[in-house]
């Protein structure tokens, strides 16, 4: 039950590039298949009217793009920004990333976007149409006679599963009712993962990180990682290294990662959206947000802008690093 | 490629007792970079460090390693040394193969062993060393004292007597303080206005001191040294270089109706007003919320009585630009409001009383003309309760009072229950306290005389409750060492409140980037080593902004902060420490990690325009590090996601060097 | 098999203004502990990255702890609360990544705490030599 639909997004586009609001727009530009929707600039109306979709695989979080986009750009451009992807937007801002009054953001109300590997575990191999009707889809593939119907939400991406708010925590102008801050299990995996034996955990993650290609997918779509060079290319930080070579290296990689954005992800889960070898990477920032939470209070990465980021902060009670594992033994 | 000496030190038998000091040398020989490799048996001596400067000229060394003793023990001579045979000091590096090594390993084997894994790890690091230099940059030989108070007044004389012109800014129209509002001082009774206005007039007549009273500092920018800072001069409405003080418009203004801040509203002033007879300056300030003729144009009697001509409804507030080397914050402290302690009827009743009040109606010049009376009725008091730790020591109700101990409270109840005792022997008087605290010289010697000889009643146990009833205050309280409740009729209660900073701290400690603690009381820069200074160079510390003090220790810290700034200035430039941090502009994403955990607020940014490889031009946010205010601890280098803050002489390429060399 | 007796190699980051000096003071006072810990002297324990953690464990360290001024004593008024933050969620992070939690430490030693600095290495020595070689950290290229 999508609440909004492609035509209500393009009217707004355009309306708003015909009034001369912005200059240009921010969306999703059709490409081979349904579900291949790669984000896009539009500046015309023709372009808007022909290449411009909407559909449940439109998951990107526009927010990283903003960074390059609006340098240099004279004028307005138009954004529309899912509940989950306002969080990123604040943080960049708070991170003075990019300039806000370059941008005019639409918020847009989402029930959840769709994961295409699992749309195809379902339908099979072959898609070639995928028709939305409602929250439902047709899928036709190449090999079967009649269209599979699949539910949306039986396919959600992973983080859609366990959405932490329905509430655009920045706008300027909304399409549709505002939602609320959800009360979601997105916790429940790490508390998983903590309950392991340490064999146990380790064995897992040499599993999982052992696939790891080095293609920076992660790095390049995360919004928190937006550093003009990144330490792992530059080759005076000592850690720089193009290919996962050996059993530490990814490791590395990602805990240096994850470290560097921790009290900055806003846990988005673009890291694990788009990781071509499905390594669960969210699972490893919301080990330090879960933390974070437990040992300074609450703390939602992107919810006000201008707010202090935990590590860039402290308070004189702070727990011991000797004493974070008690409580997790307690629970145990 | 570095040409590097290692110079392998014997210290006697110190080092080469237990390592095999020329298995040393030669190990490291063999390290890249590495071009003249020595022992010696004293590497300091004089001697020894000829060594160095020989070596260095003859083997054109670029760098040197000492495994020696401690870095913290001879960095500093071989630096000398290095600069004295013509290379930076800053490319020596020290293995410290004594303290850390030989002094604590037994065995010569794995003593040698370890040597050389420490020569390598500081072979790794020089390879990679640059030379640095230390900035330098002039002195502005003026200071700012921020609070006219006893500790503000007290630091401006000292620095004044040294020979340095020092402003006073304070934020009421006449600079005293707190002290000026006291009556007699703990522990020797003296009156506190007779030791404090002579001191007050001092200020007043001093060539090298300026008053900015009726003033506020509005933006502090720069570092130590070279402080700018915009200062606030808000409009008084009256002439400050022509009003004598004379008093005839007080007398004439119609307005009279205006609680006196100065008795803390138990009498009124008018709305033209002089706070009091000692006032400095001394000139008259038009209270612009109250005055008519500013409100509405209608009056206008003091410009007419005044025969000097000062009064000018027209003035504005006025800011003052002016540069200062030194910052002294001296904003001093206040009672805590008592509107959350309801159990004690505060704002019942007139006769329930701070202990500030008490000074006041004590005071000769004050609202009673010195005579203790009762506030409702100013009838005689014959039963005063005192109440100690009225918001201190409050671990439980943080939401109304405060954790710490407000350290002067239980002296001056002390004295204020003697001096009642001593004019108005007919008066009973109670002490309620959870302990009495009186360290200091002369006071636990005063709290006895209070008890012995002037029978002040002193109870252990808290007041629950007062209730007003008819003209008695019912008193509830607990005696804890009979294990009892106790109900007195008081006349009157006055409440030790707890003291807190002044609320212009907090603000002020922003545009200081000065640290504060949870209470907002500054942060000294080290607890116990340099109490009187704050974390951020060239801003110093003096009386209760501190922390809460008495008017002996304020003043020593005063004078102790006087001399900390005389030091400061009296150098024509400062000479930085060289590893301080620095940011790659190319790499900087100008996120602000960096700005929010230095404590120094060394770190600024700015918009700089980079060229493109595609020949387009960019405007990106930069972060800056003044070198001046930088210390050098590296905070920001772990909180940059990019690597583009590096901290000079402790690299991330030189740290991560001397981790590959260990684990080698 | 191996029967040589096995030696971890530790790494210590100490702040120049407190551990470092503790550890001085251990060598004044002649107070023993294992040759297996090497000292890195940074000027404060803020300085401390977790790459050189990373890097160390990399290369083949067995253990790594950081000294640095109690809180509240820092040489620098706060970088110790921060390093406490970061040390906090790195160490628990290698904790779940199935890092043996003995391996790594904070500990805070003040100047005049020699006796407090060579009983500390003492017993960190101790406990990552009962864990083995660290297998689950290292890089085999770095090794020769």
């Amino acid at each position: 039950m999508q609440k909004v639909s492609r035509e209500i997004l393009v009217d707004k586009a355009i309306s708003l590039l015909n009034q001369g609001v912005v200059k240009a727009v921010f969306g999703w530009r059709k490409g081979e298949f349904d579900y291949d929707v790669t984000p896009a600039v539009f500046t015309t109306e023709k372009d808007i009217k022909e290449n411009f979709v909407f559909n449940g695989f439109c998951g990107a979080n526009f927010s990283k793009y903003l960074v390059a986009k609006t340098v240099n750009f004279d004028g307005k451009i138009l954004v529309f920004l899912k509940s989950c992807d306002t969080y990123s937007f604040n943080q960049l801002l708070t991170e003075h990333r990019f300039d806000r009054e370059k941008v005019y953001a639409v918020g847009i109300p989402c029930d959840g976007m769709a994961d295409i590997s699992k749309v195809k575990e379902i339908a099979g191999d072959g898609v070639s149409k995928i028709d939305f009707e409602g929250d439902m889809m047709k899928v036709t593939t190449l090999y079967q006679d009649e269209p599979v119907e699949i539910k949306l939400g039986d396919v959600l991406l992973e983080r859609c599963y366990n959405c932490k708010s329905k509430k655009h925590v920045a706008y300027d102008e909304l399409i549709g009712e505002d939602g609320e801050v959800l009360d979601s299990n997105r916790f429940d995996e790490v508390a998983k993962l903590e309950a392991m034996t340490p064999d146990e955990r380790f064995a897992f993650w040499q599993g999982e990180l052992s696939k790891c290609l080095r293609c920076n997918a992660c790095r390049d779509v995360c919004p928190a990682c937006t550093c003009e060079k990144c330490v792992f290319d530059n080759p005076n930080s000592g850690v720089e290294n193009k290919a996962a070579a050996n059993s530490f290296e990814e490791k590395m990689f990602h805990i240096i990662r994850a470290f560097h954005v921790a009290g900055r992800c806003t846990d988005c889960g673009e890291c694990s959206r788009v990781c071509p070898q499905n390594i669960p990477l969210h699972l490893l920032n919301r080990k330090f947000i879960k933390d974070i939470n437990q040992f300074y209070g609450e703390y939602q990465a992107g919810e006000q802008v201008g707010s202090r980021a935990p590590l860039v902060n402290y308070t004189t009670e702070d727990v011991e690093p000797c004493d974070v594992f008690k409580g997790g033994e307690e629970n145990a | 490629m570095q040409r590097i000496g290692v110079f392998v030190c014997w210290c006697g038998s110190n080092i080469a007792g237990t390592v095999d000091v020329k298995a040393v040398a030669e190990a490291l020989k063999n390290e890249p970079g590495v071009v003249y490799s020595a022992n010696y048996q004293y590497m300091c001596s004089q001697a020894g460090q000829n060594m160095i400067i020989e070596a260095v000229k003859e083997h054109k060394l670029t760098g040197i390693v000492v495994c020696s003793c401690s870095p913290r023990m001879h960095e500093a001579t071989f630096r000398k040394t290095a600069e004295a045979a013509g290379l930076n000091p800053y490319m020596v590096e020290i293995a410290n193969i004594r303290e850390q090594c030989s002094w604590v390993h037994k065995d010569m084997a794995t003593g040698t062993e370890k040597a050389i894994i420490l020569g390598k790890a500081a072979v790794a690091k020089v390879n990679l060393n640059a030379p640095l230099t230390p900035g330098e940059s002039p002195v502005t030989k003026r200071a700012l004292v921020i609070g006219g108070g006893i500790a503000g007044i007290q630091t401006a004389l000292d620095i004044a007597e040294a020979g340095f012109p020092v402003d006073i800014v304070e934020k009421n129209p006449t600079i005293g303080g707190k002290m000026a509002q006291l009556d007699k001082t703990f522990p020797t009774l003296d009156c506190a206005a007779c030791i404090l206005t002579p001191k007050m007039v001092d200020v007043a007549q001093h060539e090298k001191i300026r008053i900015f009273s009726y003033s506020e500092v509005e933006d502090v920018t720069g570092f130590v040294g070279n402080f700018d800072v915009k200062i606030k001069k808000r409009a008084r409405f009256v002439k400050e270089d022509v009003c004598t003080g004379c008093g005839a418009c007080v007398e004439k203004c119609p307005m009279k109706k205006i609680p006196n801040e100065f008795n803390l509203g138990m009498n009124n002033r008018t709305a033209i007003y002089i706070p009091f007879a000692q006032a400095v300056p001394k000139v008259a300030t038009i209270d612009a919320n109250a005055c008519n003729m500013i409100k509405n144009g209608k009056c206008g009697i003091c410009s007419k009585v005044c025969t000097a001509g000062a009064i000018d409804y027209t003035q504005k507030d006025e800011i003052i630009s002016e540069k200062y080397g030194a910052i002294v914050v001296a904003t001093g402290f206040n009672p805590i409001s008592m509107d959350k302690f309801d159990e004690f009827a505060y704002n019942q009743s007139k006769d329930v009383i701070t202990s500030l009040e008490f000074e006041r109606l004590t005071n000769a010049a004050g609202p009673t003309a010195g005579k203790l009376l009762r506030p409702s009725d100013l009838e005689h008091p014959h039963t005063i309760v005192f109440v100690q730790c009225v918001g201190s020591r409050c671990a439980s109700c943080a939401e109304k009072g405060k954790e710490y101990c407000s350290k002067i409270c239980c002296m001056y109840t002390a004295k204020h229950a003697m001096l009642t005792r001593d004019k108005y022997p007919d008066t009973e008087v109670y002490v309620f306290y959870i302990d009495v605290r009186t360290p200091g010289k002369n006071f636990d010697e005063f709290y006895r005389r209070a008890v012995e000889e002037y029978g002040v009643k002193y109870i252990k146990g808290m007041v629950g409750k007062v209730s007003p009833e008819g003209k008695k205050l019912k008193v509830q309280a607990s005696d804890l060492l009979n294990n009892k409740q106790i109900k007195i009729d008081a006349d009157l209660v006055v409440l030790a409140a707890a003291i807190e900073p002044d609320k212009s701290a907090r603000p002020l400690a922003t545009k200081l980037t000065a640290s504060m603690d949870t209470n907002d009381f500054f942060t000294e820069a080290h607890p116990k080593l340099r109490p009187v200074e704050s974390p951020t160079a060239g801003v110093f510390l003096s009386g209760a902004c501190q922390g809460p003090k008495d008017i002996p220790e304020t003043v020593s810290q005063a004078s102790a902060a006087a001399a900390k700034v005389i030091g400061l200035l009296v150098k024509d430039k400062l000479k930085g420490n060289p590893c301080v941090a620095r940011s790659n502009e190319l790499m900087c994403n100008g996120c602000s990690s960096c700005e929010r955990v230095c404590p120094y607020g060394a770190i600024t940014y700015e918009d700089k325009e980079f060229r493109m490889p595609d020949r387009t031009t960019k405007v990106r946010r930069i972060a800056k590090v003044n070198p001046a205010v930088c210390q050098g601890c590296g905070a920001c280098t772990v909180a940059c996601p990019s690597g583009a803050m590096d901290l000079q002489g402790f690299a991330n390429n030189q740290i991560m060097a001397e981790v590959d060399a260990i684990c080698k | 098999m191996q029967v040589e007796e096995y030696k971890p190699l530790i790494v210590a980051f100490c702040c120049n203004w407190c551990s470092y000096a503790g550890a001085d003071l251990a060598g004044n006072n002649r107070l023993n502990y294992p040759a297996d810990v090497k000292i890195i002297r940074v000027p404060c324990s803020c300085r401390v990255n977790p790459m050189f953690i990373l890097r160390a464990f990399q290369r083949g360290a067995d253990g790594v702890i950081l000294c640095g001024c109690h809180p509240g004593d820092c040489h620098y008024t706060s970088g110790n609360y921060y390093t406490r933050r970061r040390m906090a969620l790195l160490f628990s992070m290698l904790d779940y990544l199935g890092i043996e939690r003995e391996r790594t430490r904070v500990e805070w030693v003040s100047a005049a705490e020699g006796a407090k600095f060579a009983a500390t290495m003492n017993d960190f020595a101790q406990k990552v030599a009962s864990l083995g070689k660290n297998k689950r950290l290292e890089d085999l290229r770095c090794k020769k």
